[in-house]
């Protein structure tokens, strides 16, 4: 169990959230971009909202922002209503997708603007850029212009900017994004190392779950315009709510089927297209012969050549794909019922002397803690 | 064995023509983009300034053309005479006449420039700021002037600012004044003149650097703690500075010079260079005399504009 005083805010009774959306929604026009969002981040929280594009959530960043005026609802932050607060007034600043630099002025002008705008005495301004630069390793590209930086360092250039306020919270949109996939993987660590030191709530916009896993303290999972679930990353991919978040959170394979037994610590489901009983240790609240499905990730099934000894949830089928991915390997095997299931194996020995390969015959089976049966 | 060889050395040679071939088609190809607007401005402009240049170094004679050749061959003596008179350019800066008349219309070039931008930033601005579908209807309205000639524009101005004109009719008629005012043959009718007519010669380019200007850049201003006037002042402003360099350009130079509109509304004391010009040719028939006074405009106007664009692509580098 962890101990009393590491307990995240968010799992504290009575923890005041640092932003407060309450209700929220926005329409432009007909169309509903974010559709009665309630939510609460805390302080020094990393909290990712992933989402695919039109799902409302950079709308919903750039309510907190202040760019965009919420249809109806409010939003709290630091328990100020901030309806009638100008972005320019608000305790917030915004890392933009685009990075947004200013390419008529210098890397220290651009991280300046902010303070300027304050009118911080000069000798401050200077200070602060300077030891701003030194943390983001930028300080030789001081006097250069955006443009003749590269990506990650323009990247960086935006978050000094975006930090140099020293802001309550920072909106980060797609702060990655822009990058190459391995100075992505970098920056990852980079940017936790960075909110971590400088205790700034951080929420991010992202599109990429993988992006979203390594960054967040929880994460929000937003689809048109709804937040279906929020969780810390490893409950969001171990137990989803519902089979949009299973599916859009990592592969996931999903049988269709009918509720057996239902009783208060494990669920049995018949599943035609899994041919083959299913059992789920954990109870969900439904009518008999209900509709259902099942999810399991392809990493958490077992496969063997020869029958494993069990009555549930075991499956049987044909290798019909296989891909080597050097560290794992993919399997897409059919079912009798047509149904492709995908199964992921580590690769634990380097020269296998029986492998699997095109055509075999396999058995498919998991633990029965390992599925999730999904309602809606 | 010798077959072999030779097919090699033939398709060895062949390799090397066809990239020789492809070298000096590449070569044409650019000189014959290049060439075409370079012969457009040799014939239309150079060779015509050239002309202009020499007359001025002429003297006016009664004669057709009415002026002095430069250079006289005297077969009898087998004397060759080349004869500069730079007496005219002398005399512009001697006479105080011709230099009020270039700061005439350098001043009243750069007010109207000034008055243009003005009108112009905020039309632009408006515009760029609409959906495509609006954009494109109001830049036709900016542009549907142009299906009209010019010349009938400005007459068109004379009768709204004419004593008994719609003007000062409608100003009557509120009550506003008891007499009509002289509107017509003022400074103040040139500068209409003159702002009316180059309008879409500045909102064109302002409208074009607005329309690609970065809306992120705007909102990163305000973010940062900018009020929207000061992220206009700060940003906007200065990242549409080649718009309204081109646009300043594009009104300035051809005000500069403009005779028509200074003919028909400004007074007769209303001192412009094109009417300088327009009446040393056509008035006083001193042709060497006009075509320095059109080279000295040419000067004026020309190189500052080549000091600023040098200036300006330094910076960029």
């Amino acid at each position: 169990m962890i101990q009393e005083s590491n307990t995240p805010l968010w799992k504290l009774d009575g923890a005041k959230p640092f932003i407060q959306i309450k209700n929220i929604t926005k329409k432009f026009g007909e169309f509903t971009a974010v559709d009665n969002v309630s939510l609460d981040i805390y302080e020094n929280e990393l909290f990712c909202l992933l989402g695919g594009s039109g799902s409302g959530k950079s709308t919903l960043l750039r309510m907190l922002a202040g760019f965009e005026t919420p249809t109806s609802g409010q939003i709290l932050i630091d328990g100020v209503d901030m309806a009638d607060i100008d972005p320019w007034d608000r305790p917030i600043n915004m890392m933009f997708q685009s990075y947004a630099l200013f390419p008529h002025m210098t890397v220290f002008k651009n991280i300046a603007f902010g303070l300027k705008r304050d009118k911080v005495p000069k000798k401050e301004i200077t200070e602060r850029v300077n030891a701003m630069l030194k943390m983001m390793q930028i300080e030789e590209f001081a006097n250069r212009k955006p443009e003749q930086l590269s990506g990650g360092q323009r990247q960086r250039v935006a978050l000094a900017r975006a930090l140099i306020k020293r802001p309550k919270l920072l909106l980060l949109d797609e702060p990655l994004g822009a990058l190459d996939k391995k100075l992505r993987e970098e920056t990852q660590f980079e940017l936790v190392n960075i909110q971590d030191e400088l205790g700034v709530t951080f929420v991010v916009v992202t599109h990429d779950q993988e992006e979203a896993m390594t960054l967040a303290t929880r994460i929000g999972v937003m689809g048109n315009g709804v937040i279906s679930q929020v969780d810390e990353p490893r409950d969001v991919y171990e137990y989803p709510r519902s089979r949009f978040v299973a599916e859009f959170v990592g592969t996931i394979n999903i049988f269709e089927g009918r509720v057996i037994d239902a009783q208060t610590d494990y669920v049995k489901i018949a599943s035609k297209e899994a041919c083959s009983k299913l059992f789920v240790n954990h109870s969900i609240n439904c009518a008999p012969k209900q509709k259902v499905a099942v999810a399991v990730r392809p990493e958490k099934i077992k496969v063997s050549r020869k029958k494993p000894d069990l009555a549930y949830n075991c499956l049987y089928g044909k290798i019909i794909d296989l891909a080597y991915m050097g560290n794992l390997s993919i399997f897409r095997v059919k079912l009798e019922s047509g149904k492709i299931v995908r199964v992921t194996l580590p690769n634990l020995v380097r020269e296998n002397q029986n492998p699997l390969t095109w055509d075999d015959m396999i058995y498919l089976s998991w633990d029965n803690d390992s599925s999730v049966v999904l309602i809606s | 064995m010798s077959n072999v060889t030779g097919t090699f050395w033939l398709g060895h040679y062949n390799t090397i023509r066809t990239k020789f071939n492809l070298l000096k088609s590449i070569r044409w190809g650019r000189l014959s983009v290049i060439s075409i607007p370079s012969v457009w401005l040799a014939i239309f402009f150079f060779i015509p300034f050239l002309v202009v240049f020499k007359i001025s170094l002429a003297e006016p004679a009664i004669a057709v053309p009415p002026y002095t050749d430069l250079f006289v061959w005297d077969a009898d003596n087998a004397i060759a005479e080349i004869k500069l008179k730079f007496g005219n350019y002398l005399y512009l800066w001697e006479d105080s006449f011709y230099l009020d008349a270039y700061l005439s219309s350098v001043k009243i070039a750069a007010v109207s420039t000034f008055f243009t931008l003005l009108i112009g930033f905020p039309m632009a601005y408006y515009i760029a700021g609409k959906k495509s579908s609006t954009r494109t209807l109001l830049l036709t309205l900016v542009i549907l002037p142009f299906w009209t000639s010019f010349l009938l524009r400005v007459y068109a101005w004379m009768g709204f600012l004419k004593k008994n004109g719609i003007v000062n009719e409608f100003l009557q008629a509120i009550g506003l004044i008891d007499q009509p005012l002289q509107l017509l043959q003022t400074d103040f009718a040139v500068y209409i003149g003159i702002v009316y007519t180059y309008l879409p010669f500045m909102i064109l380019p302002l409208y074009t650097t607005l329309e690609k200007l970065d809306g992120s850049l705007i909102e990163a201003a305000k973010d940062l703690g900018a009020s929207p006037v000061k992220a206009f002042f700060l940003v906007t402003l200065p990242m549409c500075m080649p718009g309204i360099f081109a646009g300043c350009l594009l009104v300035f130079i051809p005000a500069v010079g403009e005779f028509v509109i200074p003919a028909l509304l400004g007074a007769s004391d209303t001192l412009m260079i094109g009417r300088v010009l327009w009446d040393e040719f056509f008035q006083n028939r001193d042709w060497p005399m006009a075509s320095a006074v059109a080279t000295v405009m040419l000067i004026i106007l020309v190189v500052p504009i080549m000091f600023l664009r040098t200036g300006k692509n330094e910076e960029k580098q």
